[in-house]
């Protein structure tokens, strides 16, 4: 049995759900930017199966794709220097002290 | 017809501001005299235009149309009427003395005159867009010069009334942004011309006229001002410094009477005689209670503010008595008002900067010690109190005389008579002021109070000869004005 | 004889020569304020040749057609669709007859003021604004729209403001200044009402034809009736009628020639001349015309019981002039131009030469104060002389010039307004007595002052001299009718009989005894003093205290109604209103607004993911909210 797209799409949903759920209780910061990375994952999944099953000819999907995913790199990579940046600054990554946002 | 004549008016001082601004290492002193070489050069393209000016002619002149934004049918269209030349003008004539009174500014010199020559931009750009949304813009960007101007260079409860000034105006603009979107949507138009011209704003609308009348009314009235939409005013004139406070009160308070005739008027002739009694209502409560709370002022510039709510009531009764008489006198009103009030604050500025008082009840006696200084400024008052022979009486006269005989407001007698006695409250307070400051035993303390400098002698000089020029001979104005008028009475059905 | 017609250029000349007086002197005034003496001969000169100018006019009026002249001059104003104003000028008798009045009167005044305005610092000022003032003044008379009569109306109420302030040092100059331009700006408020409404109902302002029968009777009678009584208010403000004669006697802190000419005179005299100007207009509201009588017996009366008490020479001709301004408004509304005008005429120069008489008195003894003077006779003269023919003429005793206008009211007060008449002839009596008290004062007894009284200089006394003439003469011009007839009125009244023959009359005969009453009364009392002042002063306390507080109108005007019914009052509530109200209610959006924002922060807690959750369960709303409504 060949994988359908709605296996692709669970799968996709499942791991953006996870990464979810670790964007939004994990403390650490580390550990908040790579579930920010599989949620962006799960949707670079879905754009292929979508692309491979909607339209198989053109690889539009997968180009965007591709793209996400340098965009993804560059993403961590900021993001990572911020977070090092903040634990030079306050000794600390958890997202829980990183309030200065506030009234 | 395309002279880039009015782009060149407009942008000028922007160029300079551009120039000032690029150039840090320019000196101090230099950026005084470019500021002045900048916005001279502006007034003499307004002379230049005053002078080309065909006085015979209707409609719009020195008219320049591009295409700006395609999808909205907006149009970079500038262009010039009878009614908005003298305030072309009279700005440009303003912005000069602006610089001329800032001569002195230490603090940041180079950023004060780079916002004045902002400042000045976009008042002229006011007055010449007769696209909406040109007109929208240039009526924001007015907001952020005068915000620093008077934020950093001011005195006073500085910081505080600049803030209320921009809450105000936006509030007020706000509001105006959305009657112009309605408008907009109603006529598919941004032309301000052809919307009046075609009636179709009272045809087929979004909302119906009346509210976009009031809408557009709102930041026409807070400019104005119009009383109870004034207590911004007091407090900018008072604390903003004196050169702000001359361009406030002669050049920015006019773009509120000048939106009402344009916009107002013109776009909804039927709501405005409609609503007309209320307008007139407010504005000869304007004319008593300004003149009513200027008595009770200690402060001269906030004396000066008030009196000024008070005159520019007399451009609200002229604008909404509606007849080709007072609308000719709401003009001549917005000059000579521009003219009066100028001088008013240079002299009562000069006063204040010598003696280092702007308590009344401290000052006095100071005609002894500051002869020129005093003359300039009882002439100025007796302009202010509608003395025959100044502009005050011209105006004012004109407005009365418009109003009275007006047939478009049932009742208007009554209120013209009410406003009567604004000329004889302002006659008491001018008269009580200059009794108060300049007469009476001299004083010893300010003994060593300066009188006006060459300088400072030369622009209120050049005041006092416009505001007898135009008192001796208004039609130099109405000449101007008269055709430009007639084309709003006519819109008017009447 | 016949006198060339004066051209056209130099009838605008008559106005225009002081006008430019003043253009040239005011620029010297900063550079040399009180050197340069010789400036004084600009102003000098330009009314001299004014005068001289009026009297061409006065002869050549006679000739023209119709005995006018009229000129056009520049429009003013002219808005198409709108009211044309043109300024130009109308000359006929009536302003030919004031202009002689108001140059000759300013001519001598000018000449006196020389000598009296010497020591001033600011002796330039003096003569410029003095130019300007004749110069507005003689506007005034010629001109032949009512907008410029106005406008020059005003012009000399600055003038006269500036002069009654002229020593602005002084606060007490300043405050009275001020409340001479306030108390008649409430009256031209009437005036300019009055524009309005005669504007909007003719299209016109111009004299002539409001005047005219066809204009007039398009105007229905109650708005014909309110626009008269409009102009009357503007005249009773600039001549001092009640209840607007409040600044008049406060105006003496002028200087003294400022007084003789503008308070006396001219200035003064405007309101009467504005009435007798647009006669035709006040005849065909016969309503209005009899508030003007009304107004005028009482102004006359109500004043001249003021004059009797006040210690202050000048503030006994002011009142004076008051209740002389009565009678010339009495006299126009009861007999019609001629008589108003003619006792204008006359009144200007006997009155103005009591006020030089004052000026030289003060020269003479340093003060104004009745108290301080006595037994003047002897060491002045002259003045004596002068002031004594004056004050004769004022009491209206034959043969003086006052004798023959004030019959003129009499009578014609007597024909139409039998009660009024007797207000007259009060005033007549009064009149006498407060004059001659004051020479008795003055000039007899003891002398009571400190100063050396020391006789004027000849600058001073000439002048007084030249107006001695009139102020006994002037009269005699309508002796057989003549002034009447030159004015226009048509038929001479029966009773004019000549110089003797005006004796012959019964009526004649009782107003030359109530002033001889009046000067026999002040004779009993302050020469021979039969009767000592002190115990009728006891004897009419309650009248007497109420004249000096002057009926309490200066209480009322200055403390109950501008300082406790607006400073205290109105304008106070509107500054009230506006701090608290107004400015409340934007202070009041302003915290509301705040204070929003100080509960809704709370919600920003800067936990990152707190907002991400928020983001997530509104996402899943939305979502979910989509399937729900298919």
């Amino acid at each position: 049995m060949t994988a359908g797209l709605n296996n692709y799409l669970v799968l996709s949903a499942v791991l953006f759900s996870i990464g979810l759920y670790g964007a939004l209780s994990r403390k650490n910061a580390v550990v908040v930017l790579m579930c920010v990375e599989i949620m962006l994952n799960a949707a670079n999944l879905s754009l292929v199966a979508f692309s491979r099953f909607v339209t198989p000819v053109a690889l539009s999907g997968q180009t965007v794709a591709i793209f996400s995913i340098t965009a993804a790199a560059a993403e961590v990579a900021v993001g990572l220097a911020v977070v090092i940046a903040l634990y030079r600054q306050r000794g600390t990554v958890d997202v829980n002290d990183i309030n200065l946002l506030k009234w | 017809m395309n002279s880039h004549l009015l782009s060149l008016i407009i942008f000028l001082p922007l160029a300079g501001a551009l120039l000032i601004g690029t150039y840090p290492r320019i000196p101090a002193g230099v950026v005084k005299y470019a500021a002045l070489a900048f916005t001279l050069s502006v007034l003499a393209l307004s002379v230049i235009l005053l002078f080309r000016f065909d006085r015979q002619a209707n409609g719009m002149q020195f008219q320049e149309i591009y295409s700006w934004i395609p999808a909205l049918a907006a149009y970079y269209r500038l262009g010039i009427d009878g009614i908005s030349l003298p305030l072309v003008a009279l700005t440009s004539l303003l912005s000069v003395v602006a610089v001329l009174m800032s001569w002195k500014v230490e603090n940041r010199t180079r950023e004060f005159f780079i916002w004045l020559l902002v400042l000045e931009s976009s008042v002229l750009g006011v007055f010449c867009a007769l696209d909406l949304l040109l007109f929208f813009i240039f009526w924001e960007v007015e907001v952020v010069p005068v915000y620093f101007l008077i934020s950093i260079w001011g005195s006073g409860d500085r910081r505080h009334s600049a803030t209320k000034y921009v809450l105000f105006t936006l509030l007020g603009s706000a509001l105006m942004l959305a009657g112009i979107v309605s408008l907009y949507y109603s006529t598919g138009s941004l032309d301000m011309v052809a919307i009046a011209g075609s009636g179709a704003a009272i045809a087929q609308t979004l909302l119906p006229a009346v509210p976009i009348f009031f809408l557009l009314l709102a930041g026409f009235a807070v400019k104005l001002p119009v009383v109870p939409f004034h207590s911004w005013q007091p407090d900018a004139y008072t604390d903003a410094p004196a050169a702000v406070t001359v361009m406030l009160a002669g050049s920015l308070a006019k773009m509120g009477g000048y939106g009402m005739i344009r916009l107002c008027v013109s776009i909804f002739p039927e709501v405005a005689r409609r609503y007309a009694p209320i307008m007139l209502a407010l504005a000869v409560i304007g004319i008593i209670y300004g003149a009513a709370i200027a008595f009770r002022q200690t402060n001269l510039k906030r004396l000066i503010a008030y009196s000024s709510i008070s005159h520019m009531g007399f451009v609200l009764l002229g604008i909404f008595a509606l007849s080709q008489t007072s609308l000719v006198g709401a003009s001549l009103q917005m000059v000579s008002h521009g003219l009066i009030t100028a001088l008013l604050f240079c002299t009562a500025s000069i006063i204040m900067d010598t003696t280092g008082e702007n308590d009344i009840r401290r000052l006095g006696g100071l005609a002894r010690q500051m002869p020129s200084t005093a003359t300039f400024f009882m002439l100025a008052g007796l302009g202010a109190l509608g003395l025959p022979s100044t502009s005050g009486f011209a105006a004012e006269f004109t407005t009365f005389l418009g109003s009275y005989s007006s047939s478009e407001v049932a009742g208007i007698k009554v209120f013209v008579l009410v406003a009567l006695l604004g000329v004889l409250l302002a006659a008491a307070y001018v008269l009580w002021t200059i009794q108060r400051v300049l007469f009476g035993p001299v004083l010893p303390v300010f003994n060593d109070s300066r009188d006006a400098d060459m300088r400072q002698k030369t622009y209120c000089g050049l005041f006092v000869i416009l505001i007898f020029f135009v008192g001796l001979y208004p039609m130099a104005v109405v000449s101007i004005v008269q055709n430009s008028t007639a084309g709003v009475i006519k819109l008017l059905g009447g | 004889m016949h006198i060339m017609s004066i051209p056209s250029a130099l009838i605008w000349a008559v106005w225009l020569l002081p006008l430019g007086a003043f253009a040239l002197i005011s620029p010297l005034i900063r550079p040399f304020p009180g050197k340069a003496e010789p400036a004084s001969f600009i102003s000098i000169g330009a009314v001299g040749i004014s005068f001289a100018l009026s009297l061409w006019i006065l002869a050549s009026v006679l000739q023209a057609p119709d005995r006018q002249i009229i000129l056009h001059g520049a429009d003013w104003l002219s808005i198409s669709g709108g009211p044309v104003f043109n300024f130009g000028l109308l000359i006929d008798p009536l302003s030919a007859v004031m202009l002689s009045v108001v140059t000759s009167v300013s001519l001598m005044v000018q000449v006196y003021s020389r000598a009296y305005m010497h020591s001033d610092p600011s002796y330039l000022r003096y003569f410029a604004l003095i130019s300007l003032f004749t110069a507005a003044m003689l506007g005034l008379i010629v001109s032949s729209n009512l907008l410029s009569t106005f406008a020059f109306w005003e012009l000399v109420g600055l003038s006269s403001y500036l002069l009654i302030g002229f020593w602005f040092h002084r606060p007490s100059a300043v405050a009275a200044a001020k409340k001479a331009f306030l108390v008649t700006r409430i009256g031209d408020v009437g005036f300019l009402a009055a524009l309005l409404v005669l504007y909007t109902k003719t299209g016109t302002l111009d004299i002539t034809a409001l005047n005219s029968p066809g204009v007039l009777s398009a105007i229905s009678g109650g708005v014909l009736t309110w626009a008269a009584l409009g102009l009357f208010l503007g005249a009773m403000g600039k001549s001092g009628q009640f209840p607007l004669h409040v600044w008049l006697p406060d105006a003496m802190e002028g200087p003294t020639p400022v007084s003789a000419l503008i308070h006396a005179a001219t200035m003064v005299a405007a309101g009467v001349f504005l009435v007798a100007r647009m006669y035709p207009l006040f005849q065909a509201a016969p309503h209005a015309l009899t508030v003007v009588a009304i107004v005028g017996a009482f102004s006359a009366v109500f004043a001249a019981t003021m004059g009797l008490v006040m210690k202050d020479i000048k503030r006994v001709l002011a009142y004076s002039t008051i209740s002389q301004l009565g009678l010339m408004m009495l006299g126009i509304a009861t007999g019609g131009v001629w008589v108003g005008i003619f006792y204008l005429f006359n009144h200007a120069f006997f009155k103005s030469l009591l006020f030089l008489g004052a000026g030289s008195v003060n020269h003479a003894t340093g003060t104004f104060d009745l108290r301080e003077m006595g037994g003047l006779r002897k060491k002045i003269p002259w003045t004596f002389a002068f002031f004594v023919l004056a004050a004769v003429s004022l009491s209206g005793i034959w043969p003086l010039a006052g004798f023959f206008s004030k019959e003129g009211v009499l009578a014609a007060a007597l024909d139409k307004q039998p009660v009024l008449f007797g207000f007259a002839l009060l005033t007549t009596f009064l009149t006498a007595f407060y004059i001659f008290r004051v020479v008795f004062l003055v000039f007899f007894g003891d002398y009571r002052g400190s100063h050396g009284p020391h006789e004027s200089s000849r600058i001073m006394l000439v002048p007084m001299g030249l107006l001695a003439v009139p102020a006994v003469a002037s009269g005699w011009l309508n002796a057989n009718g003549g002034f009447e007839h030159f004015l226009g009125d048509g038929a001479t009244h029966g009773f004019w009989s000549g110089f003797i023959g005006a004796l012959a009359h019964p009526l004649a005969l009782f107003s030359l005894l109530a002033a001889l009453l009046g000067v026999f009364s002040a004779y009993t009392l302050y020469i021979k003093r039969w009767i000592s002042p002190d115990k009728v002063k006891w004897f009419l306390r309650s009248p007497y205290a109420i004249f000096t507080r002057k009926y309490g109108m200066d209480e009322l005007y200055e403390n109950i109604i501008a300082r406790n019914a607006l400073y205290r009052g109105v304008f106070q509530a509107a500054d009230w209103t506006d701090r608290v109200v107004i400015g409340g209610a934007s202070a009041g959006i302003a915290s509301l607004t705040t204070g929003a924002g100080r509960v809704l922060r709370r919600f920003q807690t800067g936990q990152i993911q707190l907002y991400a959750v928020a983001a997530v369960l509104g996402m899943t709303a939305i979502v979910l909210i989509a399937l729900v409504r298919g």
